[in-house]
Parts: C-alpha cells; structure tokens; sequence
C-alpha cells in the first residue's frame, strides 16, 4: 500500500510539473509575451502543490488507520484483556500473526473475528489514505493550474516553499537538542521519584552515596548484596581518569601548539599537522584495544618491577591512552587562540629585546590565557564524556580511590554496563543509566557553554 | 572651510533640471541608514535616458550606497532602511507588489572589481538570459552571447574560446565580459560602481570607449571616484559628500563654474 | 615611612642596559639557554605524540599481520560412496545434510596412520576447524559428481592449531644421538635405553631449571614473609619447604627426574615414530609413545634424535602431542599458507579460524548510507539557511548556540536518545543500521553544519552580487553559483564528519547493535553490527586469535579511514581557491 501511494504520488507529481510548466511556456507564446516567473517554477510549485498534501496526509492518516484497526480488535474481547497491556500484546501479536498465516493450532471465534475487522479497517482505512491523498493533491494542484498566468509569481510562491524546508531543517539541531533533554530527564525523573519503581535512591543517596551497586539482586541466594545508587565513586573514577589524562595531554598538547606556532618550520609543520590529525582521527575503540592490551600490561609489568602492585584495568593505562586522543584537540584549539594573537604584540616584545620564549611566556600566553583555559575545559568535558577507551581499559569494579594504580570505573562505562544487553525499562538499574546520562549531558554542557562564552569574548577582543 | 554647515540635510525643495533627453530615474528625497549611521540624506536627483551620468565624490561620501538603492542591492544588507522615493519610468521602484528581481534585469549592474562567474565565458553571459527565459532555444541564446559579448567589444577576442573560464581573462576583458553580462538582459539601465578603479589605463579607456557606445543605447550611471573619467565619459554629474548631494548639473558646467563652494574644493583637490 | 626609606642610601640608577659586564653576558647565556630548553620542550611534546602514533599503529599492525592469512592441511579426501544414499545421489538436501564428520576422521587417519586410542583421534579431528568440513559440503553440493572420488582439498586448521604455525607454539630444538637406543616396545608406555648416556645433557639442564625454580620459590616466600596478608609467615614457610626440597633434587646429579608440564618437553624421535619422555635418566628414560613406531629394532647412533619443545606444555595452548602432529603434517609438506580471504567474505563467527568482517563492513556501509542520506540534505539545507537567509535575531542564535553544543555532546549521551526515542519511544527494530544511521546522523549534523557553513562564507560576496546584479532572485544566486563553488568544501567536511560516523562506537552499543550476529545483514532493519562494535566485541574475547582478528579488523578500520581522511584533503587541495 505505502509503495501504491508514493507511486501514485511519483506519477501525480511528474505529470503535474509537466502539465504546469506547459501551460505556462504556451501562455508566453501567446499574447502577453513575458512570463514573470520561468516555466520550470510553474512546474515545480505544482509538484510541491501535490507533495505537501499528499506527504501531511500520508504521514497523519497512516498512523491513525492502524490506532483504529488495533481498536477495533479489542471490541472482541472482554475489557480485562484490553486493559492489560500484556495481554494486549499476545491478542495483536496473534492478529498479525493469523493475518500472516503464521498462526499455530486454532484461532478462537473472536480471535477470527477480530482479525477480520482488522484486516477489514486497515484496507478500507489505507484505501481512504489513498483516495484523500490523492483527492487533495489534485485539488491543490487544481489551484496552481487555475492560477497561472504571465504574472502569476510562481517563483516567489515555490521560494517560500523552499525558505519553508531549510528553516525545517535548521530546526532539527534543535529537535535534537530537544530530544535529549526530554529522553533523559523524563527518565531521570522516573528515576528519582516515580513511586511504582522499586529500589530508587532519593536524590541526596545518588549525590552523595559511596557505594554503587546497581546488579540488583533480584535472586534470593544474592540475599546479601545490597543495590545502591551512590554517585560518588564514579565522579572520583571519572574524574581520576579525567585528571591523569590532563596531565597528560595538557602539557604536551599545549607545547606541540606552541613550537607549531611560534617555532616549527612550515616543513615541519607540513608533516607534524598531519600527525596530530592522524592521531585526532583514530577511533577512540582502536585506542582502548591499545590501551588494554598493549599499555595496561606494559604499565603491570613496570610496577611490578618496582614491586608494586597494579591493577590489570589501572585508571593510569586508561588515563594515560585517554590523554594521547586530547593532545591533538588541546593543541589544535590552542593552535588558533595563539594564532588570534595579534602580532603587534609579539613584535612590541621583540622590539624591548625578549627573548622568543620571554615572549611567548610573558606576552603571548598571558593574552591567550583565556582561549587556553576554555581549551582545556572543552578538553575535560571530552575526556569525562569519553566512553570506549574506559569501557576496554578501566574496570567496572566502583572503587572509591584515588589511587591510579588501581582499577575504577566511570560514568560512561556505568551507562555503557547498564544498558547493553537485555533490559527492562521498569526497573531502577536501567534508569539509574539515565540518571548517569542526564548527570553527563549537564556537566558537559556547563563546561561546553562557559568555554564557548570565554572564546566569545576572547575572539571578539582581538576582532 | 566650514565644517559645522556640512551634514545638515538640505531643506530646500529640489527643482528638476531640464534634461536633454527623457528623464529615466526620478530619486526624491532618499535617505539610507545603515543601523544608526545616515548613510544618504534626502537625496533628490533626475537621471536621463541615453545619456551617462556620473557621481563623484570623495570616499564613503554615499555615492555607491545611492547607486545600490536604484537596483535595490541594498534590500541585501539586513540593516540597511530605506526611504524617500525612487522612480524608474515614473513607477515607483520601493512599492511592495514590485518584485526585486524584475527591477534588477532592468537594471543592469557591473561592480567595482570585475566578478565573472567561475564558468564559461559562454556560460556567464547566457545566464541571465536562461534565468528570465530570455531565448527560446538554443540558436537564440547563442544569438544574445554573440550580440552582448559584441557590444561589449569583448567578441573578437574570444570568440574561439568561449568554453574558457570567464576567470581566466585580462581584468579588463573581465569587466568588459561582466558588461556583456549586463547587457544581455537588455536593460534599461546600467549601473557601474568604479568599474575601472581595478583596471590598469589602458584597459580603463578601453572600458571609457565603451561606455561612450552604449550611451546611445542605456541610461547609465557610473560612481567614480576619478574626476578626470567623469569629465571624459559622462553628461551629467552629481557630487555626494558626507551622504549629501551637494551639486548636480551638466558636467561642463560642473568642472568649469560648480555653483558650491564644496565642489569647487573637491574638483580643485583641496580634499579628497 | 618614607622617612625610613628615604634615609637608606640608594643604589645608582642604572640609565642603559648593561650588555658589556660578565654577569650581564651570563645572564643573555642562561636567557638563551632557557630559549632553547623551551624550544626543545615543545619539540618533546610533538615528537611524543608522534611516538605515541607510531607505537600505537606498529603495535595494531603487528597484532594484525596473523589476521590476514590462514593455514590448512592439503590432504586427499576419500568422500565414500554411502555418503548419501544411490538414490539421492543427485538431492542437494541429502549432501546438505549428509554427515561429513566421518568423511573427516577418515582423511585425518589415513593421513597419519597408527594414531589409536579415543583420546588421540579426537585430538588429531579438533586439529581441524569446524569449517573444514563445510567447504567439502560445499563442494559436493556444487559437484555431487565427486562422491566416490577422492579429492585433494584444503582442510582448514583450528584457531589453535594454526596460531602454532603463526608462531604461538614452541620453538623444537633437535639433538641428533651419540650412542645406540633401544625401545621396549612400539606403542603405549615404553622404555628406551641408550647405554652411551645420551640423555645426561638434559637431566644436566632440567637439574638447572629445577634449582632456578627452587630460587623463584625462595624469592616468592621471602615477599610472602613481609606481606600483612594474614596467615603469610605459613605460606611462606611452606614455600621455604618446597624450595628445599626442589633443590635437594637439583643437587642430585644422577638421580631420575619425573618430567611435569611445567618444564620444557623432551621427545625421542626412534624408527619413525615419537616417544615423550615422562621419566628422565642419563641412560634410559620412560615415556608414552605419540606416534607409534615401526619397530624395537636397535637404531643406531645419528638415527634417532632427541626433541625438545623449550615452551612448557602448560604455558601454551597446544598439547604435545598437537605439536607432534602438526610437526608430523609439516614433515609431509601437507601444511598450506594462504591468504586468509575467509576473513573478508564470512561474516561473525564463534570460532576465530571462521569469524570473518564481511557482515561488519556490510552493516557499517548500510548505517553510514543511512546516516549520509539523511545528514548531507539537512546539514546543508541548513547551513545554508543559517548563512545565507536566517534573519539575524534571538531565534537564530539560538540555534546557532545550539549546533556549536551538540557538537561537544558526549557522543554516548547520543545513544541515550537514540535508546529513549528511536526505540522505545518510536518502536525502530533493535540493532538495526536504520536506528544506527539515525543517530549517527544526529551525531555528525553539527560537524557538516559548521564545515558547510564555514564552505558557503568562503565564497566571496561578489559571486553573489554578480548574480544579484543580472536580476537573479536571492535564492537562485545562491543554488546557482554559491553553493556550487561551496561544494568542495562541503564534501570535504561531509566526508570528515563521515570518517567521525565510522570510528563511533559508543552510540551503536546503546541501540543494540551489539548483538552477535552471523548473517550478512540484507537491509537497512536487518540486525546487524558495524566494524568499530565489531572490534570491541571481539577484544572482549578470550582466545588468542580473536586477538589478531581484533587487530586485523582495526586495520581494516584505519585503511577505511585513511582512504576517506585522503580524499578529503585531497578534495581540499584540488579545489581549493584563491579569490
């Protein structure tokens, strides 16, 4: 049926165009001479006269003809069984399946019944989808091929149209936007206060509980185990990683950013970018194979030549591989706010007889300071929000350490743990994930708009 | 001089010259604000038919802003307002019902820097006629080219290469291939702001010729910021300064006797 | 207080800069040496993360290298002529379903006769893959003219079996004989004499690895001794003990040992068959026989050798007796290398010899066809209107905020959405590229806005103004000649914001394309997995070969990705335009 009404449409469509740009390439062989608006826009504002309509109704009908056969189902069985949602299930499952003619043993009278009215509302309703569809298209098209003449503004009309489809498009970043906010806060707040949820923390428990432990135990013999949602241990885990990769990065990324700058040869600099882009562009699932496979053994093997004691899945393994990807992000953005520094100030400098570095240190850093900083909060909000480097190489054990050689686990490899694999959406364990997600999202969105605000003010400065 | 009088918008109600030939373009009291700079102060000129007329006037006098606003270029600029009246063959160009577009294949522009699309000589010039569906088929358009690049004295230089890119011309052949472009449309009018202040003078006069051919064809308006090319192609001349109209009239009588004492400043080079 | 300070003689002032004195010349030294400290710390930093680089891709490209070939037996294969019954000779289901594992078993005996014994013959068939009898079912199916033929045909090797060839096994040293030996018998538990004191050498060396480990052990129990871990004064006293004990017996220079599985294996090669030595003295020893021999017969000396496998069977995959055998299949030359094509034409698989990416790289090509159909239209339409149309007011900045946020999102909390409205809410299948391509799309929409917008405003004005001019509507001056001459660099940041597409992985664990899937996904609601959830799934797995698998398929991800990264600079060099 779907392919019957786009076909429908693709021929309406065509034959529409074809129509219009006709009638108006006549009109301007005839009297009247020139035409305001070129045949092809005739022809287009009539296809567009036919789609718009027959999309609405397509995209509205459809939806709806199913809302009405499925209720027309449940005429046929007692109310009980339409107001379990359950039991809802099995009866539509065993509809579609008897229409299939995949239905095992024999169908009940009302089960035959009920299937019939179904599959009667559905033709009938699709059917109706059609004939409105297409009635309306030709209706609108009717109204375009009424309307053309050598002044008719077909152009401007078809232009509307499309200012119409690029404003709808710009909006889907915000929809976007939209759409996360309402996933997770929706399910954050079912987290914290739906009442038929069993085993939800109170918000002060999930800020400040040092014990995580969402493996519910649902089974008697894990009696026990105790669930709980405290936060803490993965903020400290999180922000362990997060720490150790900035160390890491922050330093490199900012000196690769200065010799790029300030000192590099543009021979240098034509095969030292390429690097750092390379590095920028490995996928982040390479780097936790690396990471786990290759450094978290390496940095074993090392502490236990020191006899110490490290961790298989140690916070340094994952912190450090962490802080290989940011050194490219740190040192690309700061690559362009020491660029915004105007030269005249570096050459007021050099004209007191500063040294290059006296200059980059005295003059060039302090001015770039506040594109650094937001650099590094861009950097941080990147690293927390990292999910596969620490999925492969941190653990999932919810230490509360400070200890780099041990193993902790993170937000994202909390949320990663929780919702792969089978779940149920009723339960605590799997909201907490959105809980975890909503507590992400802000945190980096803080950090994403302060820093945003900071290179505001910072380019406009120098502007 | 006296610099306290300048900027204060003249009050006094303009009187029409007698033109030579038909008036084309009545422009009466224009204003232009560019957010809450007053670009252009009641402006009121008449501009004639088959003639070229000249704005001079030293840099950022408004000369170019007043230039845009007869084709509406202006309507680009999202802070640009404005207002005041300007008639084209005694219709109004600002009314709501007119559509912008129809008013620029009317009035044909060539800009400062010469701007060929990056395509075809060929291809540059036909496109305005594609767009208002100018040629019937294919013979047609190759006719308006040929006859537009002809015009333009551009044709016997490259009627072999008409496939080459418009970009790969001389920067006088640009401009005249970006004249060629404006007069495909058949215009009425052609404006051109300092079409030759990118172009070396022997390429300048080249362009100078050329406009003194198409007078007899177009009502065109030149911006220049060179007084001497103002002499030596145009009938007429308005001098702008700090967004006013300071004097208007016969460009002899403008370059011998300016009426105004600024005029007689600017043509003589005390400012500039 | 100024009187005070003013009361203090104070120094001269110092009107011009001192350049001449030799304090002053030291301290330009040391400002300059400062200036070369910083330089090369800056210097240090990039040539770090080069290192990084190319430790990262040396390490990745190492792992990988078993990935791409394989190795199987070339052995003739009897197919029997009851395979199936005369009269379904012809009845692809019968061959289909024929059972091809005694077809197997009988190749493999026939191969190396005299193996006996249950446990051994299951041995000799696990050498094999699974698979291997698939690709003979294949052909039968496709010639059902064989049955009854004998074919040459290549049997695949298992994980294991073919990792020993790749190096994962054990280095085999071979000591040829001084003296004559004589075994007991020809199968079973047998004793061999050698009267010349053939084997005193490796009692000598077993002697020393035993007394090493003696020393390991002391080692172990003195940290034993000074851990807090409670009851670690018994551990490590029962540590000490053993540590005695071991080097009582290594001092003992004559005395037989007993061989175990944690030193290395020693072998006797005599009249063509193979014997492990489980007791060990310098001039007999007693073992159990791997592969039969010929006879009792005497063998003279340089006859027979003695075989030392260095790795301990207990440190690697692969029994003694595997090693013999794919030591015995090299001897006949009837072990074959090859390409491993089987990696890139089958799909997953649970065993390593037979997981292939075929279904990965089909289900990545579906989401990203998704993700491209849906991201460039709207990434675009959208640029454009924000560069070329949007009115500048509250509304528009807005949403200009809002695409420079999103492209800082955690790309994870993009799963979230995915998770929350594509599936639960909309009830898209699971594990789907469709859902995929949605969120990834979502993902990368900030990525192409910004690269197409940045595209659109380096075209300069003029091109536009000149449209303007010959009466071309804003609309058309921007589809007819801005967005064209925009075009290079849109591609180039869609062809980015793609290779961004492909390395995600986090956002596809969270709409379930995690699940393991064998088939070649066929359409876009097809389950499926893509590369990057590929190599996750398979670093997760324990056997070794997943291990090179893992890193063949990262490969196959980097070349992917350096293939759309190059064109993309490509695309930017070729077109790029001075105005």
């Amino acid at each position: 049926m779907t392919a019957i009404y786009f076909l429908t449409l693709a021929c309406l469509v065509v034959a529409g165009y074809f129509i219009a740009a006709k009638r108006a390439q006549s009109l301007r062989a005839g009297p009247g001479g020139a035409l305001h608006s070129l045949p092809t826009y005739h022809g287009l504002l009539a296809a567009v006269a036919l789609i718009v309509p027959m999309i609405l109704v397509f995209a509205i009908g459809t939806p709806l003809v199913k809302q009405l056969a499925t209720s027309s189902v449940f005429n046929f069985f007692p109310p009980e069984i339409a107001n379990d949602p359950l039991q809802r299930g099995v009866v539509l499952r065993d509809v579609s399946n008897l229409l299939d003619g995949r239905h095992q043993g024999d169908p009940s009278a009302a089960l035959r019944d009920a299937a019939a009215s179904y599959a009667g509302i559905f033709t009938t309703g699709r059917l109706a989808v059609l004939g409105i569809g297409t009635a309306l298209g030709l209706l609108a098209l009717f109204l375009v091929l009424s309307r053309i003449s050598s002044t008719f503004r077909a152009r401007n009309y078809f232009e509307r149209f499309v200012i119409a489809v690029l404003i709808l498009c710009a909006l889907v970043a915000i929809l976007t936007t939209i759409g996360i906010v309402f996933s997770v806060v929706w399910e954050t707040y079912r987290f914290f206060f739906d009442p038929s949820l069993k085993g939800r923390p109170s918000v002060s428990e999930f800020l400040f509980g040092t014990e995580w432990n969402p493996q519910a135990a649902l089974r008697a013999d894990q009696g026990d185990i105790k669930t709980a949602f405290g936060f803490i241990p993965l903020l400290t885990g999180t922000l362990l990683i997060t720490f150790i990769a900035i160390l890491v990065a922050g330093p490199l990324g900012l000196f690769s950013a200065i010799y790029l700058s300030e000192y590099a040869t543009p021979r240098f600099r034509a095969w030292a970018k390429p690097v750092l882009e390379i590095l920028a562009g490995v996928p982040t699932v390479v780097l936790g194979f690396f990471a786990a496979l290759t450094v978290a053994p390496y940095i074993r093997g090392w502490g236990e030549s020191f006899g110490l004691d490290v961790a298989s899945e140690s916070a340094l393994a994952a912190g450090l591989v962490m802080g290989m990807m940011i050194i490219p992000f740190i040192s690309s953005l700061s690559d362009d706010v020491i660029n915004a520094v105007p030269q005249s100030l570096r050459d007021g400098a050099y004209a007191l007889g500063a040294t290059k570095s006296e200059t980059i240190k005295k003059v060039i850093l302090p001015a770039a300071l506040p594109g650094i900083v937001s650099a590094f909060m861009l950097a941080i909000s990147r690293a927390i929000g990292e999910t596969m480097i620490v999925v492969m190489a941190a653990g999932l054990a919810a230490n509360l350490t400070f200890n780099p050689l041990e193993a902790v686990t993170t937000i994202t490899v909390q949320i990663k743990t929780i919702l792969v694999g089978d779940q149920e959406f009723d339960s605590a364990k799997t909201l907490a994930a959105f809980a975890l997600g909503f507590v992400l999202f802000f945190v980096t969105l803080v950090l994403n708009i302060i820093a945003q605000q900071i290179v505001r003010r910072y380019r406009e400065q120098y502007d | 001089m006296d610099m306290t009088t300048q900027g204060i918008p003249t009050a006094k109600p303009y009187v029409p010259p007698q033109l030579a030939s038909a008036t084309k373009v009545v422009a009466r009291n224009v204003n232009v604000h560019y957010g809450d700079k007053h670009a252009i102060q009641n402006v009121s000129v008449d501009i004639p038919d088959q003639a070229v007329m000249a704005f001079i006037g030293p840099s950022g006098c408004g000369k170019s802003t007043f230039l845009r606003c007869i084709n509406r270029m202006n309507d680009t600029i999202p802070i640009c307002r404005v207002t005041g009246k300007i008639e084209i063959d005694s219709k109004d160009i600002y009314d709501p019902s007119l559509d912008v577009v129809q008013l620029r294949a009317r009035v044909g522009m060539v800009f400062q820097k010469p701007n060929p699309f990056p395509k075809s000589i060929f291809e540059n010039v036909a496109y305005g006629p594609r767009i208002h569906g100018l040629a019937r088929n294919k013979t047609d358009l190759d006719e308006i080219v040929t006859t537009s690049l002809e015009k333009a004295g551009l044709f016997k230089e490259v009627k072999d290469r008409l496939a080459d890119s418009g970009t790969s011309l001389s920067g006088g052949q640009q401009q005249r291939l970006c004249i060629a472009r404006a007069i495909a449309v058949s215009p009425d009018i052609i404006l051109m702001d300092e079409p030759c202040s990118a172009l070396d003078p022997i390429a300048t006069a080249r362009i100078e010729e050329l406009i003194d051919e198409l007078r007899s064809n177009f009502c065109i308006i030149i911006v220049t910021h060179s007084m001497q090319q103002a002499a030596r192609v145009s009938q007429r001349t308005a001098f702008f300064h700090l967004g006013v109209l300071v004097e208007e009239g016969e460009t002899e009588a403008i370059f011998t006797n300016p009426r105004e004492e600024r005029t007689r400043d600017y043509i003589t080079g005390r400012f500039g | 207080m100024t009187d005070l300070t003013a009361g203090t003689a104070t120094p001269p002032i110092r009107r011009r800069v001192d350049i001449t004195s030799p304090e002053a010349q030291a301290a330009i030294r040391r400002r300059y040496r400062a200036e070369a400290r910083f330089k090369a710390y800056g210097l240090l930093a990039i040539l770090t993360a080069a290192v990084f680089l190319t430790v990262l891709l040396v390490d990745v490209g190492t792992k990988a290298f078993p990935a791409f070939t394989t190795h199987s037996l070339q052995l003739d294969v009897a197919i029997p002529n009851d395979l199936v019954a005369p009269e379904q000779k012809n009845d692809p289901v019968a061959i289909r379903t024929a059972d091809y594992l005694p077809v197997m078993r009988d190749t493999l005996r026939t191969a190396i006769p005299g193996v006996q014994g249950r446990g051994p013959e299951r041995t000799l068939i696990r050498l094999i893959s699974t698979g291997a009898a698939d690709d003979i079912r294949e052909r039968i199916v496709a010639n059902p003219a064989l049955i009854g033929t004998t074919i040459k045909a290549p049997l695949l090797l298992s994980d294991d079996a073919d990792l020993y060839f790749k190096g994962a096994g054990t280095p085999i040293v071979v000591r040829p004989s001084r003296g004559v030996a004589t075994p007991s018998d020809t199968s079973g538990s047998i004793t061999i004499t050698a009267p010349g004191n053939d084997f005193s050498e490796n009692l000598v060396s077993v002697k020393l690895v035993m007394a090493e480990r003696a020393n390991a052990l002391l080692a172990d129990a003195e940290r034993t001794s000074r851990s807090t871990a409670p009851n670690a004064a018994e551990r490590a006293a029962e540590l000490r003990k053993e540590a005695t004990e071991l080097a009582a017996r290594a001092n003992d220079r004559t005395a037989a040992e007993t061989l175990d599985s944690r030193l290395p294996s020693l072998l006797v090669g005599i009249n063509g068959g193979l014997v492990k030595i489980s007791q060990l003295a310098a001039d007999r020893i007693e073992g159990d026989v791997l592969l039969p021999l010929s006879s009792t017969n005497e063998s003279q000396a340089g006859n027979w050798r003695i075989l030392t496998y260095t790795t301990p069977e207990s440190s690697r995959k692969i029994t003694d007796l595997e090693v013999a055998l794919l030591e015995r299949f090299k001897a006949n030359a009837q072990v074959e290398r090859s390409f491993n094509w089987r990696f890139f034409t089958s799909g997953d698989s649970r065993e390593p010899e037979l997981a292939g990416i075929r279904g990965a790289i089909v289900g990545t090509a579906l989401t990203l066809i998704v993700t491209l159909i849906l991201c460039l239209p709207i990434g675009v339409a959208a640029a454009i209107y924000l560069e070329e149309f949007a009115p500048k007011n509250r509304f528009t900045d807005l949403i200009e905020v809002n695409i420079n946020n999103l492209a800082a999102v955690p790309s994870i909390v993009f799963g979230l959405l995915g998770l929350a409205m594509f599936l639960n809410f909309f009830g898209l299948p699971r594990s789907a590229p469709l859902v995929g391509g949605l969120v990834l799309a979502l993902l990368v929409l900030p990525t192409i806005i910004i690269a197409s917008r940045a595209a659109l405003k380096a075209v300069p004005p003029s091109i536009k103004e000149a449209a303007l001019g010959v009466g071309a509507s804003h609309q058309q001056a921007v589809f007819h000649h801005v967005l064209p001459l925009a075009m290079p660099g849109i591609m180039t940041g869609t062809i980015i914001g793609m290779a961004h597409a492909l390395g995600e992985t986090a956002p596809l664990l969270m709409i379930g394309m995690v699940a393991f899937i064998v088939d070649v996904p066929g359409g876009i609601t097809d389950a499926a997995t893509v590369l990057p959830v590929q190599i996750y799934l398979w670093s997760d797995l324990p056997e070794l070969a997943f291990q090179a698998k893992t890193a063949g398929a990262i490969v196959v991800l980097l070349v992917f990705l350096f293939v759309m990264n190059g064109t993309a600079i490509w695309l930017r060099k070729r077109f790029e335009r001075r105005w």
